[in-house]
């Protein structure tokens, strides 16, 4: 526990001296709150048209007009964004021959493995946390339903950790980081529009609902947790992780 | 202590290493020579647990690297061919990142961060990023995280490339002076740097263990020769298959 320790702190300390993390926790909470911005500011202007429509403006609700929105497309800004915060997870290791350290201090691949996957999960929360005091700021001026935002964070958490472990692997295939974002990047971008394929066929349609990202955010982010949505997360990146750890070890033999 | 058994490395269908079989006894400082893409850096990558060999193994102080690599790598420091060094780091986070995970602790940890810096000659730059120090003190860096936690196995891959005169004496010294209880094994291109500091000298040549002894029994073999005059013997002798 003490050698993953070590390695999320010098990974942690490898994010935060240069200025990817910055970077990419700026750009994160720059662009959602933009966002957010226009929802809300589209939302009030909905509010006041339908003032003098009773039935419409019962109809009218914070979470379903806001907030499922945004943490939808929290979603996709993390699709684009994560993929450049894992790149450099392994593949710099190698072009810095510092993996020659890494596999030859007395360290286990699985230990090797979570430090990184850890620290990179800190900086997701870091990226997720700084989101919450404009996220939160409707509530000091009406009343939303918390559950969903809360489901919404817990969706956007998972969602993020999944994709840090596809990452994760990503960058385990190549000493070349851009190769290792763009390819992480296209993988989930195409595991999150395969179930439109179900739009024109019924082959293997529970399948590739099963397998997309969209079907499965969708729930959380409208507030509803269901045990199978959380397990595909939970199971797609113990996946990531463990195809990470089968690279290192077929490495072994190979370098 | 160092043992290998009929050590190999295939890369596909070349033979970097062929059945390599030294043993090399406790307090040895050995000098392993031979031409470049002979088998030194893949030989010290499968000591080192960084390779897994095709077949044949490796012993580290009894320990076989292969079976329990977790253990044989806490008796190891190992200086890679390119300094393995984060840039992003300053030198002395990164000795503290070694040293934590060669299960160095609190008060101890920063007495031995403290005393290799000042073997190393590294003070100055202490307090600096990796990025921003010359080539010498990298390579100073890189041995300093290898001593660190006082290893009974010291590997170096071409300690002494890329310093100048007055580091390479430096480091020369250091080395000796690390030995005694240690096995070193260091490989290099400079001959005169096997004369100063090794007793032991391995000559490797396409992948095979030519020559393996002390530096005197060797010279004897070859009727008092220069160390050139052994080594070019040495590597020009027709390889066996």
């Amino acid at each position: 526990m003490r050698n993953v320790w070590a390695i999320v702190k010098k990974e942690l300390k490898i994010y935060f001296s240069s200025p990817t993390a910055y970077i990419i926790s700026a750009l994160f909470v720059l662009i959602t709150g933009f966002m957010f911005y226009v929802m809300v500011s589209n939302f009030s202007i909905l509010s006041v048209q339908a003032g003098n429509n009773p039935y419409f403006s019962s109809r009218l609700n914070l979470n379903q007009y806001v907030y499922s929105p945004f943490f939808s497309n929290a979603a996709i800004i993390l699709l684009l964004l994560l993929p450049v915060l894992t790149m450099r997870l392994f593949a710099e290791e190698k072009r810095q021959h510092t993996d020659e350290l890494l596999f030859t201090l007395p360290l286990t691949n699985t230990q090797i493995i979570l430090g990184k996957y850890i620290a990179s999960l800190v900086v997701l929360l870091v990226m997720i946390v700084a989101t919450v005091p404009y996220a939160f700021y409707p509530f000091f001026l009406t009343k939303p339903e918390l559950a969903p935002v809360l489901t919404g964070y817990l969706g956007i958490f998972l969602l993020g950790a999944a994709f840090i472990a596809f990452g994760l692997f990503a960058s385990s295939l190549t000493e070349n980081q851009i190769v290792a974002a763009v390819f992480s990047f296209g993988i989930l971008l195409l595991l999150w529009l395969i179930y439109w394929l179900t739009y024109v066929s019924s082959f293997l349609k529970g399948f590739l609902k099963y397998i997309s990202f969209f079907s499965h955010f969708d729930n959380l982010a409208r507030g509803v947790v269901d045990t199978s949505d959380l397990v595909f997360y939970i199971s797609f990146a113990f996946v990531g992780l463990f195809l990470t750890y089968a690279i290192l070890e077929v490495r072994r033999w190979w370098r | 202590m160092i043992r290998t058994e009929n050590l190999t490395k295939f890369y596909g269908e070349i033979r970097a290493v062929y059945r390599l079989n030294m043993e090399v006894p406790e307090g040895t400082i050995l000098g392993f020579l031979g031409p470049n893409g002979a088998g030194k850096t893949t030989t010290m990558r499968m000591l080192t647990g960084y390779t897994t060999p095709s077949f044949g193994k490796a012993e580290i102080v009894g320990i076989e690297i292969q079976k329990e690599p977790i253990k044989a790598k806490r008796l190891i420091g190992y200086l890679p061919e390119v300094p393995p060094l984060y840039p992003e780091l300053k030198v002395r986070s990164f000795l503290e990142f070694v040293g934590q995970v060669k299960g160095l602790r609190g008060k101890e940890l920063k007495n031995r961060i403290e005393e290799v810096v000042e073997k190393t000659g590294l003070e100055k730059v202490a307090d600096r990023l990796i990025r921003n120090i010359s080539k010498g003190y990298r390579q100073r860096v890189g041995i300093a995280q290898a001593i660190l936690a006082d290893p009974k196995v010291l590997i170096l891959d071409e300690p002494t490339i890329g310093l100048d005169p007055k580091e390479i004496v430096e480091i020369r010294q250091l080395i000796k002076s690390l030995a005694g209880k240690r096995t070193v094994i260091l490989s290099t291109h400079i001959l005169q740097e096997v004369t100063s500091i090794c007793d032991t000298i391995a000559i490797i040549n396409e992948g095979r263990l030519i020559e393996f002894g002390k530096i005197e029994e060797i010279e004897k073999k070859y009727g008092s020769a220069s160390l050139e005059e052994i080594y070019i013997s040495a590597i020009s002798k027709e390889v066996k298959a």
